[in-house]
């Protein structure tokens, strides 16, 4: 992984003790709220219903296990002993205080992490496919140019007071998980006929109130204009979109409202201007110098592929252990190894949730069995990338020690869920809760693994941060005269990596429901599904696209009608 | 108001400048053939004829939402271009001052005015802005301008190019 230098620490450093000042300066009456505002939020910190919330930067989703011992030593010294995974790959402190913040920079400054532009109207922390270099089915390891654009884009000057925030999301496998077309600028990384390496480069994608998938802006941006093409985008975005109105301040809005071509003419014709500019151009030399981090590690051989011990735990007579080689396990590049999904999503804690404790275990479990390393993916669970198929069995028990052996990665109760009311001053709705009846009505995990690839994801409010509309199930809290309502959708897809579909967002099923019907509702529709699909290979989302909303519809209302007949 | 500016003897330090060379003349009053002025968009537009053959220089106050074509004809004889911030939150500004100094090579004076807090300053600077004012009706207690010098050495590593350096930090230090 990427390793700082002299310079990347001593702009760390920089940081920690500029937010110190300002955090003095506020503390003192020397700045007003709504002139620390943009200060604090570039730096991760909100202020939230009950205290301030830090948003901790992963680049890429990608950790230490030094650095998630420091995560875990923070979280312990100065929030509550736990700590929250988030969708965009970082990790948040519920209840730090305000004066401590600029200490647990420096802390964070000594395993060279920060907290910078993880909110913001700026351009945020960058994120990836969680199994960026080890993915089977990967054309080209996206973290170098995710690295190359995270130091472009830190304290931008040019930059920095976008209409609204700037999400970019990489990837360089043939599935998409990194749900590149629901972000402001996703990027496929692609070689060309000619063996070039370039970036398939889309614009104008997000979720919230106005949930539209990205668009091509171009098919082949080469290699060498990453930034000058990146900053055109930027560029243009920075001085024409929406500031009237921050619903409609998105780079989302700004392409909608123009149209693709004329929004293509402008960024192409800035583009042309600066393509040659030596500020920009990205030379091979830097390339290879990034790449170096990310060479794969000098992997074992082992005499077999490991294929045949991973289908041994797959129909071994240890049902426990069976299922979780089948449903947590995904294939590795390297024969031998296989990526381990570490599920975050259990009855114990809220989904995404993380005590210090089991961060330290983690962090130890990385050390013994996979080169030290985490990554931490948008569905708010963790990966252990590199595990050897011989130490398979001994991982899985102690991740079941620590409850994260739940065999439900990318089945139904792997929900994303947004903290909701229960934390959020945003939120209309609680999500938490809702999540909890879920888990609890799919308790049978047999029945969990029969239904299959299935992503369901809840936001307590239209502002999506729980991703409903690209959830195969999208549940959305709304407020209905002072009460908890929820609106089902269907047919949301945030890329060919779970479930084989394409990149889609939800439709509204029917009426919302009230909090207790979420539940029996949910259960209703995998029922449905379960009796109308062509075969096990069908997927949820595929049926759905063979069938269309009508027998979900008629599942979930007419039990409703009935009951209330 | 308070003026951040480079003194002549010192171009590398920013000081709080002891008077303001320019005086702001308001729409349809006189202006005297030797001072120096600083007017509005709609006043240069109107009358830039009789304004840029003056002995004194011209200096014009530029919204952020027009882009830089409103002024680009005069752009020559220009001596100041005060680029507005309604808010500080309005980033427009940052992208003009970059365009004027990258793209027209304008080099006379670039001034941040309006909104301008002493937490943007280092930005602007890298933007291409030489002059700040500092309008005492901001910050709680009105802004301290010697304290406000300090933001300029809040960072001294950049990573990407700008209008102070042109290259991005690879290019300027061996990086291993």
């Amino acid at each position: 992984m990427y390793v700082y230098d002299e310079h990347d620490r001593r702009l760390v450093r920089e940081r920690a003790a500029q937010l110190r000042d300002q955090v003095h300066r506020r503390v003192h009456g020397e700045l007003t709220e709504e002139e620390f505002r943009p200060l604090r939020l570039q730096n991760g910190l909100y202020l939230q219903l009950h205290a301030y919330m830090l948003r901790i930067a992963i680049p890429y989703g990608l950790l230490s296990s030094t650095q998630l011992r420091k995560l875990a030593d923070i979280t312990r010294r100065f929030d509550r002993g736990y700590a929250h995974f988030t969708t965009r790959q970082n990790l948040q402190l519920n209840w730090p205080k305000l004066e401590d913040v600029p200490t647990i920079l420096d802390e964070l400054a000594t395993v060279e992490m920060h907290a910078i532009q993880t909110s913001g109207n700026c351009i945020r922390n960058v994120t990836a496919d969680p199994y960026a270099g080890v993915a089977a089915d990967e054309v080209i390891d996206p973290r170098p140019y995710c690295e190359i654009l995270r130091q472009w884009s830190t304290f931008h000057p040019e930059l920095a007071a976008l209409p609204r925030k700037f999400k970019l999301a990489l990837t360089g496998a043939a599935d998409d998980r990194a749900a590149i077309a629901v972000h402001d600028i996703g990027i496929r990384v692609v070689r060309n006929e000619a063996g070039e390496i370039g970036f398939d480069y889309y614009v104008g994608g997000g979720q919230g109130r106005t949930p539209l998938l990205a668009e091509r802006i171009r098919a082949f941006v080469p290699e060498r204009d990453l930034l000058s093409y990146t900053e055109a985008v930027l560029r243009v975005y920075n001085l024409e979109g929406r500031r009237d109105n921050k619903y409609k301040a998105r780079i989302k809005i700004l392409v909608k409202e123009l149209g693709i071509e004329a929004f293509r003419a402008q960024v192409e014709e800035e583009h042309a201007k600066i393509k040659d500019d030596p500020a920009l151009v990205l030379e091979a030399a830097e390339i290879e110098r990034v790449k170096r981090y990310f060479v794969p590690p000098s992997y074992e051989r082992f005499a077999s592929d490991g294929a045949t011990s991973i289908e041994a735990l797959r129909l071994g007579k240890d049902r426990e252990l069976a299922r979780w080689a089948k449903g947590n396990l995904t294939a590795h590049r390297v024969p031998g190894y296989a990526i381990v999904h570490l599920s975050l999503k259990s009855r114990l804690a809220p989904p995404g949730d993380v005590t210090a404790d089991q961060m330290d275990a983690v962090a130890d479990l990385a050390d013994r069995f996979s080169l030290g390393r985490i990554v931490v993916t948008h569905r708010q669970n963790l990966v252990l990338t590199d595990v050897a198929a011989r130490d398979l069995r001994e991982v899985h028990a102690a991740l079941a020690a620590l409850g994260f052996a739940t065999p439900n990665v990318d089945r139904i109760t792997d929900m994303i869920t947004c903290p909701g009311l229960d934390y959020c001053d945003l939120a209309n709705a609680r999500s938490i809760p809702i999540a909890d009846d879920i888990t609890k009505r799919f308790d049978d995990l047999d029945w969990v693994f029969d239904v299959g690839p299935l992503t369901l994801n809840i936001s307590g409010c239209i502002n999506a941060c729980g991703h409903h509309h690209v959830g195969n199930i999208g549940i959305l809290g709304i407020d209905k005269q002072g009460e908890e309502f929820y609106q089902l959708m269907l047919g949301g897809s945030g890329g060919q990596g779970v479930g084989g579909a394409d990149a889609a967002l939800g439709r509204i099923l029917g009426r919302a429901l009230s909090a207790s019907e979420v539940a029996p509702a949910i259960e209703r529709i995998v029922r449905a599904y379960v009796d109308i699909r062509t075969s096990e290979d069908e997927t949820f989302i595929e049926a759905y696209h063979r069938l269309g909303s009508e027998p979900f519809k008629e599942a979930v209302y007419g039990a409703l009608k009935a009951a209330a007949e | 108001m308070a003026l951040l500016k480079r003194p002549p003897s010192n171009e590398a330090r920013y000081v709080v400048a002891e008077r303001d060379a320019w005086t702001s003349a308001a729409d349809g009053a006189p202006v005297a053939d030797a001072a120096d002025v600083l007017v509005s968009l709609a006043r240069l537009e109107a009358e830039h004829a009789t304004l840029l053959s003056r002995t004194g220089r011209t200096g014009v106050r530029l919204p952020n939402d027009r882009g830089l074509d409103p002024i680009a004809p005069w752009l020559d004889r220009l001596a100041l271009v005060a680029i507005e911030f309604p808010k500080h939150t309005d980033g427009r500004g940052y992208s003009l001052a970059r365009l004027l100094r990258e793209r027209h090579g304008f080099r006379g004076e670039v001034r941040a005015v309006g909104n301008v807090l002493r937490d943007n300053l280092l930005f602007m600077h890298r933007c291409g802005f030489d002059a700040f004012e500092l309008d005492p009706k901001y910050g709680p207690g009105g802004l301290d301008p010697a304290e406000a010098l300090k933001a300029f050495d809040d960072f001294d590593v950049f990573y990407q190019a700008a209008s102070d350096v042109r290259l991005p930090l690879w290019k300027r230090v061996s990086r291993s």
